[in-house]
């Protein structure tokens, strides 16, 4: 055994470590590929190995593999077991490993869940840091429920290492397990106050990511935000709340006025982030500043300065941040069109595209064409078809834009289509063709120009289509032919199109343009038939149709299905017009009749907007659906029962055939799901030859270096000229009318008349134009919901955070099964019990009168009712015994009783003494401070010392409830400190909260006592705390929280002991006390008053009185003895203590000149 | 952040870290894509670029660059300190680092920067306090990595 542990160690150290393998792939340059396939088989080979030394820097050597781009998936188990080595050497290597190559589709990923929550609550920092670095990852939607509420733990870990890790991954959760962003934003709130700056900023950084999202949702915090700019030095924070001020501007336009002032300051105070706040600031409040077009100017120069700068990062932020501008205040970043033009030329791809980005909104109907003119020069010199693609859709994204308002010329527009068309290898030629089609429709002026440019086009298809690389762009052919079918009245010499579109060519375009091609053919064929018929040129008609019928099995023998069945139908249709024809029968009137109508456009969100006529339920089964255990190919039966059995009969062979497929599709489902099963992926060649007609399309290569220039095509530049000369003679007009105005109208509207100047709206269209809207289907409903991407991963974020927390969003918490057993009071148990335990009890009874389920459920329902009701009673019941309890204390309080009690929140006055103080009322006075208070709950609470214990205190707490609501699952919880903690039952950690062990109904208080240990009592302490409750009314339920502080005096460590004057004298004699004293001013209450003061609030007792002098005693619960002597004067009064520690006495000693002083 | 990438003036990658769960096919495809074009920029260009719908912002130092992918929203000044701050941090942790560093200890510049950036967000901006977390872990691996030595000594004895 020994000697195989020395063997392994040795072999071992011949094993190639992480530098070795490095070295190693350094030195094989040439045969790479063979030396890294070795090593993995030493890796594998390594893996096997039971030394977790070994795995780990196995695991480590395929993490370096893996980002060579070779795949380590198969090792992911192997990875796990190296996660979960008790070493942090080979956890940070498995952690970092999983980082690298865990994703959500990796299975044994859920293995992980429990060696992750290990690590999280692990006592070394570093093992929770790398587990949460490693977990934000790879974090999957099941790690993220499974581990949500441990995170959360976490985020008041006593670490801020720790915590700022936790909160900067709870992002992370929130966008696997969205559930998770209620019930753990709270303290996410919380910790935007931390002490730690790492953590404050990591809590910032989260709300911000999370506000970018959903603004609206967070305007509450603006606030809060606010203060931490303002305070915050942190330029690392500051940008990220400049970036959610930027989120939350648009929804809160005051918001931006508020900020101005701040943010000029932050942009002044330090010169090296100068920049990068400006930026930022600028990109921020672009969009929330609504009248400072002041200030906007300025920064628009600024920006100007900037773009003009020959740092390239510059130039592109300054353009960047103009674009910002620009949506808000396009006039003032118009006026700058110049040096964004010239940024068109720029080097930088980067920068021409920003630039191209600016020009969209700086387009008018005044310099539309000069712009687009550029462009298209641009485009011409375009190098790499990624600019020139963005050229293009920029073109006719600028020029579509808000329904065409900008173009005033169309036929100018439709040119520039054309023109475009000329462009080699572009992706966008649909777009184009969309713009065509979308013209030619809304635009009914300009249909005849666009029918004779798009003969144009197709006449000479053979340029376009022709060049394989060139095929995105023959999608335009499908708009020609369209337009010039569908339009085909306006069309000149239809002939000579018809002929085009019939072209042997035509069957070498995709399908879904031939189809179009067929279609269209007929409506051409149609209109040219009714004209010929019209003037009577019959042997004209006969000629055409001839054509058709010539020219069309081309299409009949298309593979393509839908272009053979189109062809097919129609040449049976004219073959039927031919026999017509033949008869002299005029067939026109019939023919066009196919196509009467006309197309309106219709909106592409019409079909969604259509509303759901009343009493449609779309959701509801037409048939009821059949039911799981039939199996699928029963299915069809049973509805086309007969029909089944007629195909059975006839075409047996056939139904072989298709159970054969059917069977085939099963198998290679079962394949595809059977990890085991190696699949033959398709070769690339043979999908090659499966794709119809690519191969044997005769490709003709036509000379490219001639220009390309198609004849007659109007040029767009022409335009522009014609557009200028218009525009001028216009402005004549214009002139000579205003010269007219002027001298009729001179005097009366002198200054309008001189303040008149060209705005754009005075540019009249060249054609009237007539823009069709799209069509939307009657009382459609206006929704703003359609443009929302359902798949939107942040959609799911936009959670309301200001509702109280319901009982039911609670972060699922893994318990152990028999958490019931556990004997700390919990207080979800009460509940369980009451529905668990007592339905049973009436259920038996119930049992054996009905069997019915739907009744026993009504019963259950019942039951559970009347429990409640039973449960209110009982509280009233507890009520009044509480008041008896009172009753009977407040008279006992009569009868002298010595011992005070703890047990009801309004202490009647009470007598404290064993002297003779008893002929004076005293004031009403309680042992119980205010704790904390809001509008549901107050807690008072008194802490007692423990004689028995000397290390521990009980502190009573008096909840009362001051709502109308029912209060239940308080839980409360401290943040302890190194000599105090709360006591907290076995097994449960320093972060849970002890449950406190009743519900509140309204208006009832009720008392719970915890214990906390204490190391030292000499010096007074405080405690956080916070209470977490659940309110239920009528509404529902909401979780609740309260802060307190729990505040330890040393006074609350002593108990009142009684002391004979000779014990008293004994102990003052015997020196070994330290003397400390105090005096206090101001006095005006009795001298009774103020010992039974001393007596009640600090534990004391009277040893003995002589007038204004008397000597006090206590111990502490540590058995430190307390000694004073009380000694009154005129105003003030004089305290001298002794006691066995100095601190402890003298912390005792001022605690009581504070309550002095405050009589 | 989406992520970051480090790479060599060869397109050799170097390092990688992704914050957004993608399959390695992907992972793979974005990165051949993405070295191609930054390598193709010519020094003097500025240091952005628009990349599908996300903006990609690179920096080189010396033989490698540091590329990383942000969102639209993003600033991509901060983007371009948070670069430096990475090159600051190896630096300091490496005392003058190069890219032999990266290559030979490529698990610590991970370390470093998972102590820094956590999720793709800034976890910790100072930069003390990484290089303090850092210290402080290795002397726990340090320690360990000493004892499996010394066991290494008695058992081969």
């Amino acid at each position: 055994m020994a000697l195989k542990m020395v063997k392994g160690s040795i072999d071992r150290m011949f094993d190639k470590n992480l530098q070795d393998l490095v070295r190693g792939i350094r030195n094989h340059k040439e045969d790479e590929a063979k030396y890294i396939s070795q090593c993995i088989d030493e890796i594998k080979q390594e893996l096997k190995q039971d030394n977790i030394a070994v795995k780990a820097n196995a695991v480590c050597k395929l993490t370096y593999l893996q980002m060579l781009g070779y795949d380590i998936s198969w090792a992911a188990f192997n990875i796990i077991e190296v996660m979960s080595a008790s070493k942090f050497t080979f956890k940070r290597i498995g952690y970092l490993a999983a980082s690298q190559c865990f994703h959500e589709g990796t299975d044994v990923i859920m293995l992980t869940t429990n060696q992750i929550r290990k690590d999280l609550s692990s006592p070394n920092q570093y093992d929770t840091g790398v587990a949460l670095t490693g977990l934000s990852c790879f974090v999957t939607p099941d790690l993220a429920r499974d581990l949500a509420n441990d995170i959360m733990t976490l985020m008041s870990h006593t670490k801020p290492y720790i915590r700022k890790k936790a909160v900067l991954i709870m992002y992370k959760v929130f966008l696997k397990y969205p559930e998770s962003l209620r019930p753990a934003f709270p303290r996410l709130k919380e910790k935007l106050e931390d002490p730690d700056p790492g953590v404050q900023s990591a809590a910032v950084n989260v709300i911000c990511e999370l506000a970018r999202r959903n603004p609206k949702n967070y305007l509450s915090l603006a606030p809060l935000f606010f203060k931490l700019m303002t305070s915050s030095t942190n330029n690392w924070v500051l940008i990220k709340i400049i970036k959610l001020f930027g989120a939350l501007t648009p929804l809160e336009p005051r918001l931006g006025k508020k900020l101005i002032e701040p943010l000029t300051n932050l942009i002044h105070r330090n010169a090296d982030w100068n920049l990068c706040f400006c930026v930022a600031v600028l990109i921020s409040l672009s969009s929330g500043m609504p009248n400072h077009s002041a200030s906007i100017q300025l920064c628009v120069q600024k920006l100007r300065i900037l773009i003009e700068d020959s740092d390239q990062n510059l130039k592109y932020l300054g353009l960047l941040a103009m674009s910002k501008i620009l949506k808000t205040h396009p006039k003032s970043v118009q006026s700058h069109k110049d040096l964004i033009l010239q940024c068109l030329d720029d080097k930088d791809e980067s920068i021409r595209l920003r630039a191209l980005d600016l020009l969209y909104g700086m387009v008018s109907k005044k310099n539309l064409m000069e712009i687009v003119k550029k462009l298209m020069i641009h485009v011409d010199k375009a190098e790499g078809t990624t600019y020139r693609d963005e050229l293009l859709t920029k073109i006719i994204d600028i020029c579509s834009q808000s329904n065409y308002q900008y173009i005033t010329n169309f036929e100018w527009y439709i040119s520039i289509l054309v023109e475009l068309t000329r462009l080699e290898g572009t992706r966008h030629g649909h777009l184009i063709a969309a713009q065509m089609l979308d013209v030619a429709i809304r635009v009914k002026a300009i249909r005849k120009f666009a029918v004779s440019q798009m003969a144009m086009l197709l006449d000479n298809a053979h340029l376009i289509a022709s060049n394989t690389q060139r095929n995105g762009i023959c999608e335009v052919l499908y708009a020609a032919a369209w337009i010039c079918g569908e339009f085909s009245e306006h069309l000149e010499e239809a002939n000579q199109t018809l002929e085009a579109m019939l072209r042997p060519k035509v069957t070498t375009l995709p399908g879904h343009i031939q189809a179009v091609y067929v279609q269209n053919m007929v409506k051409l064929y149609a209109s040219i038939l009714q004209q010929k018929e019209q003037s009577g040129e019959k042997e004209a008609a006969q000629e055409i149709t001839q054509l058709m019928i010539e020219r069309l099995p081309q299409f009949v023998q298309s593979a393509d299905l839908e272009v053979q069945e189109r062809a097919s139908c129609i040449l049976q249709l004219i073959k039927y017009v031919q026999k017509l024809q033949v008869k002299e029968v005029p067939v026109a009137e019939e023919v066009i009749a196919l196509f009467a109508g006309e197309l309106n456009p219709v909106a592409p969100k019409a079909q969604k907007k259509v509303p759901v006529p009343e009493g449609l339920d779309l959701d509801a089964w037409i048939n009821e659906p059949p039911s799981d255990s039939e199996s699928e190919d029963e299915k069809p039966k049973t509805i086309f029962h007969e029909e089944e059995q007629r195909h059975s009969r006839h075409r047996q062979p056939e139904i072989d055939e298709e159970e054969l497929a059917r069977r085939r599709e099963a198998r290679k489902q079962e394949q595809a799901n059977n990890p085991f099963y190696i699949k033959s992926s398709p070769s690339p060649q043979k999908r090659y030859q499966d794709t119809p007609g690519v191969e044997h399309i005769p490709v003709v290569q036509i000379d490219l270096s001639v220009p390309l220039k198609v004849p007659g095509m109007p040029m767009s530049d022409q335009y522009v000229k014609l557009e200028e000369e218009r525009r001028h003679k216009q402005k004549l007009e214009k002139d000579k009318k205003k010269k007219k105005q002027k001298k009729e109208k001179r005097g009366k509207h002198h200054r309008h008349n001189s303040l008149h100047t060209e705005s754009e709206e005075d540019i009249a269209p060249a054609h009237h134009v007539d823009i069709i809207t799209e069509e939307m289907p009657e009382n459609a409903l206006p929704s703003d919901e359609d443009d929302k991407d359902p798949n939107d991963p942040y959609k799911a974020l936009d959670i309301d955070l200001d509702k109280p927390l319901a009982d039911s969003e609670k972060l699922p918490v893994q318990r152990h099964r028999n958490v019931e057993t556990l004997k700390s009071p919990d207080a979800e148990v009460p509940l369980e019990e009451k529905k668990s335990k007592k339905p049973k009890k009436k259920e038996k009874k119930h049992k054996e009168k009905e069997r019915d389920k739907g009744k026993k459920k009504e019963k259950e329902k019942k039951v559970v009712e009347e429990e409640e009701e039973e449960g209110k009673k009982k509280s009233s019941k507890h009520k009044k015994k509480k008041h008896k309890k009172e009753k009977e204390e407040k008279s006992k309080d009569k009868k002298k009783s010595k011992k005070k009690s703890h047990h009801s929140e309004e202490e009647p006055p009470q007598s404290v003494q064993n002297g003779t103080l008893d002929d004076e009322p005293l004031p009403p006075m309680s042992s119980y401070r205010l704790l904390a208070e809001n509008p549901y709950i107050k807690m008072t609470y008194d802490i007692q010392g423990n004689l028995q214990n000397d290390s521990q205190v009980t502190v009573s707490v008096i909840f009362e409830n001051k709502s109308t609501s029912f209060l239940k699952s308080m839980e409360l919880n401290v943040l302890d400190s190194l000599n105090t903690k709360m006591l907290r039952p076995e097994g449960s950690s320093v972060h849970d909260g002890i449950p406190v062990p009743f519900q509140l109904p309204p208006g009832i208080s009720n008392e719970a006592q915890f214990v906390f240990t204490l190391q030292s009592i000499v010096m007074a302490q405080k405690l956080k705390g916070t209470l977490s409750f659940i309110v239920k009314n009528d509404e529902g339920s909401t979780h609740e929280k309260l802060d307190f502080k729990l505040h330890f005096s040393c006074a609350s460590y002593l108990i009142t002991t009684p002391c004979y004057s000779d014990a008293f004298a004994k102990l003052l004699e015997s020196g070994d006390l330290h003397m400390s004293s105090i005096k206090v001013d101001g006095i005006s209450i009795s001298f009774q008053h103020l010992l039974a003061k001393i007596c009640f609030h600090h534990h004391f007792s009277v040893v003995e009185r002589v007038d204004s002098c008397a000597s006090m005693y206590s111990r502490s619960i540590q058995g430190h003895h307390v000694c004073l002597l009380v000694k009154k004067g005129e105003n003030s009064v004089s305290i001298d203590g002794k006691c066995n520690d100095s601190t402890l006495l003298s912390n005792l000693l001022d605690e009581m000149k504070e309550t002095l002083s405050k009589c | 952040m989406q992520f970051m990438l480090l790479f060599s003036r060869q397109g050799k990658l170097r390092l990688q870290k992704w914050y957004v769960p993608l399959s390695d096919k992907e992972k793979k495809k974005i990165t051949r894509e993405l070295v191609q074009t930054v390598l193709a920029r010519k020094p003097k260009m500025c240091s952005f670029l628009e990349w599908r719908d996300l903006k990609i912002v690179y920096k080189r130092y010396a033989s490698l660059y540091f590329c990383c992918a942000i969102e639209d929203q993003d600033n991509e000044l901060i983007t371009l300190e948070i670069i430096h701050r990475y090159v600051e941090l190896l630096d300091k942790y490496f005392g003058s680092v190069c890219e032999l560093d990266i290559i030979f200890n490529f698990e610590k510049a991970y370390f470093i920067l998972d102590e820094f950036l956590l999720g793709g967000e800034v976890q910790e901006t100072s930069k003390k306090n990484v290089l303090k977390a850092i210290e402080q872990a290795d002397l726990l691996q340090e320690v360990k990595t000493h004892r499996i030595k010394y066991e290494t000594i008695v058992f081969s004895l």
